[in-house]
């Protein structure tokens, strides 16, 4: 008889289960896996470093680049972090805005998992669902900030703008007739706000259908239960944080529990998981999304009824308009100084931590009194989720390895930094 | 647990070892003896008033150019922009540095406390070495392989300290401060050579914002007042 040994097969980094550019290096018995090696790195620009040869204030474009599929909420860290050397709040109306963004952040996040999850597990009809709603929650973001992903929308003491007053509409092309594009912009007619709670009133049953189709799915459920379990101990000792420790039955959210913005104000629940498996982070992950509905009715009602400045006053940190500047000698200086050397935070140092779509994405900011950072930490969550994956898959088969991979929610741009 | 109550019960528990807490933004930062790490990242864990059960994150940090600037903010000089962004410009420095050069900074997250606490060991030599904390948060792992990648801190009895971040055959540890922004080689395919080739790099370094620092800090009482929409 033939001498059985273990071999050794590399996967990736090419490999569209790879999301993005992960090189697996798995060394199997037969079908199973005995051990999994990540290599990553493949993705790093050093942002960190960039960073720190940067004025703080022309350092946020580089968050959005971080964890590509969400980026207001990697912009919030940042900024969270600058303000808390700062020592300042920025306006009410700001934070609401900051937390509507957040949470359709979220929805586009989980959106971009849900479809990539089902395709790894082999099932394509769910990633056309999603993006359908992508489409919208990126026009959201094109209306308010002009760019449909690297926004650059938050900033120290406040966000960039107010919310427009009129979205963007379709124009008729070789594609689209006048009825059609009629048809298309009937949503577009009013506000920004108008637009998003037409898609908030729309969401649910569109969560219904994506449920409809995974749920009760016998395939999903197959390709899903029980695999990859992480019982709650475990989680915390590897560092889980977000919907992978939830998914584990640890009701732990920073949301409710380390509130920043105005998530106190917000009513919505924190869903948990029982067993820690695939299974549980995806019922987790989509009720999530439910929930993230909730929250951004409720920044609505309250922006609809509550108007006011969403930028701070202090010309230290924040440009004048570009109406003073060109009429006002103070503003002008103001504004050369902001645009050619940035602004100093005073000597400390700050870590600021939000509830990001996929865990704890913290910035540890270590200033020296400079207008540059002098030290800038990112800490990703796929980065330690990735770092568990070794353990979640050894014993499983090939094909698990993706669907434990997947329903981490990995995305590179973070993992690499 | 607010922070002050955190600050005394880690005095009363940690009389001897520590070397230094403290509080700003409200955050407590605990620092203690390189020798100490592994003993009271233990406590840290299992005491019933700590229960600090998770490791959020590790990093090093290089304290060689801490507070020093390129640019004069106190006086007039006779050069203009150009003294910032010349790379062999004056460099001024604003604090002295007492402390060793490399530090490891561990946050830790307590889920069932509801507290957060920094920890923060220095670390000196070369190449400076610290004990692994691997066996009390299994988290820190690829965090220490990080800070070993870039910036060339050991930690002993770490199981598999590799490179983590940079290129397979990668020289040196990037994010030391005095490793160049541009780095040291670059690379290209040589066709005649078929193959991928490292060569020193060609690009000029530049400067497009100089490093400053400037003690106006006599903004800060107005810094607390929201104003009028502006943009």
């Amino acid at each position: 008889m033939a001498d059985i040994q273990n071999y050794t097969i590399n996967f990736g980094p090419q490999h569209p289960a790879a999301h993005g550019v992960l090189r697996l290096i798995l060394e199997m018995d037969g079908e199973v896996i005995e051990r999994a090696d990540p290599h990553i790195g493949l993705l790093h620009r050093a942002t960190e470093k960039l960073v720190e040869n940067k004025p703080f204030n022309q350092s946020i474009g580089y968050m959005d680049r971080l964890d590509y599929v969400s980026m207001m909420c990697n912009e919030h860290a940042y900024v969270l972090a600058m303000e808390k050397l700062l020592g300042v709040t920025p306006p009410i109306r700001a934070q609401y805005i900051r937390v509507m963004f957040d949470e359709i952040t979220r929805v586009l996040n989980h959106l971009l998992w849900l479809g990539a999850h089902a395709l790894d597990v082999g099932a394509m009809t769910v990633f056309l669902y999603c993006f359908r709603e992508r489409e919208d929650l990126l026009d959201c973001y094109e209306a308010v900030s002009g760019a449909r992903m690297h926004a650059t929308y938050y900033r120290p003491g406040g966000v960039y703008r107010d919310l427009p007053d009129c979205m963007p509409q379709y124009q008729a092309s070789r594609w689209h007739n006048e009825k059609a594009t009629a048809s298309l912009n009937e949503n577009r007619q009013g506000s920004l706000l108008d637009f998003i709670e037409d898609f908030s009133n729309r969401f649910p049953t569109l969560v219904d259908e994506y449920e409809t189709l995974l749920t009760d799915n016998r395939i999903w459920k197959q390709r899903t239960v029980d695999i990859g379990i992480v019982s709650p101990e475990r989680a915390k000792a590897l560092g889980f944080t977000g919907a992978m420790l939830r998914g584990s039955g640890v009701a732990w959210d920073l949301r409710k529990k380390q509130p920043y913005a105005v998530y106190d104000k917000m009513d919505f629940d924190i869903p948990v998981g029982k067993t820690g498996d695939c299974y549980d982070r995806y019922v987790v992950r989509v009720e999530e999304m439910r929930q993230a509905n909730r929250i951004i009715k409720q920044c609505i009602a309250w922006l609809r009824e509550n108007p006011g400045p969403v930028m701070l006053n202090n010309h230290k940190i924040v440009p004048p308009s570009r109406v003073e500047m060109k009429s006002d000698m103070e503003s002008l200086i103001h504004h050369f100084k902001l645009f050619t050397e940035g602004f100093c935070i005073p000597e400390g140092e700050a870590y600021a931590a939000v509830e990001h779509p996929k865990g704890e994405f913290g910035i540890y900011l270590v200033s020296d009194g400079a207008n540059k950072p002098y030290r800038l930490k990112i800490r990703a969550p796929g980065f330690v989720h990735l770092s568990a994956l070794d353990e979640m898959v050894r014993g499983h088969m090939l094909a698990d390895v993706v669907t434990i991979l997947s329903s981490q929610d990995i995305v590179f741009g973070e993992v690499d930094r | 647990m607010n922070t002050s109550q955190l600050i005394d019960s880690l005095q009363q528990h940690f009389a001897n070892t520590i070397k230094d807490v403290s509080a700003c933004c409200g955050e407590v930062t605990l620092e203690v003896d390189k020798s100490d790490l592994l003993s009271v990242a233990t406590q840290l864990r299992d005491t019933p008033n700590f229960k600090f059960e998770q490791l959020i994150d590790a990093c090093g940090v290089d304290y060689l150019t801490y507070g020093v600037s390129e640019w004069s903010t106190n006086n007039a000089t006779a050069t203009g922009f150009e003294r910032g962004v010349r790379r062999e410009g004056e460099k001024i420095h604003n604090t002295e540095w007492d402390k060793p050069r490399f530090a490891v900074v561990y946050h830790l997250l307590s889920v069932s406390l509801n507290q957060r606490l920094r920890l923060k060991v220095f670390v000196e030599g070369e190449p400076p070495m610290v004990d692994s904390v691997v066996d009390i948060w299994p988290a820190v792992n690829w965090f220490e392989r990080e800070a070993f990648d870039l910036f060339g801190i050991l930690f002993k009895d770490h199981p598999d300290l590799r490179r983590i971040l940079t290129d397979y055959g990668f020289i040196g540890h990037p994010f030391r401060k005095d490793f160049p922004l541009i780095g040291n080689v670059e690379m290209r395919y040589d066709a005649s050579q078929k193959r991928v080739i490292y060569e020193p790099v060609s690009i000029e370094p530049r400067t497009l914002v100089p490093k400053v620092i400037r003690h106006d800090n006599r903004y800060a009482q107005e810094l607390e007042t929201p104003g009028e929409a502006n943009g």
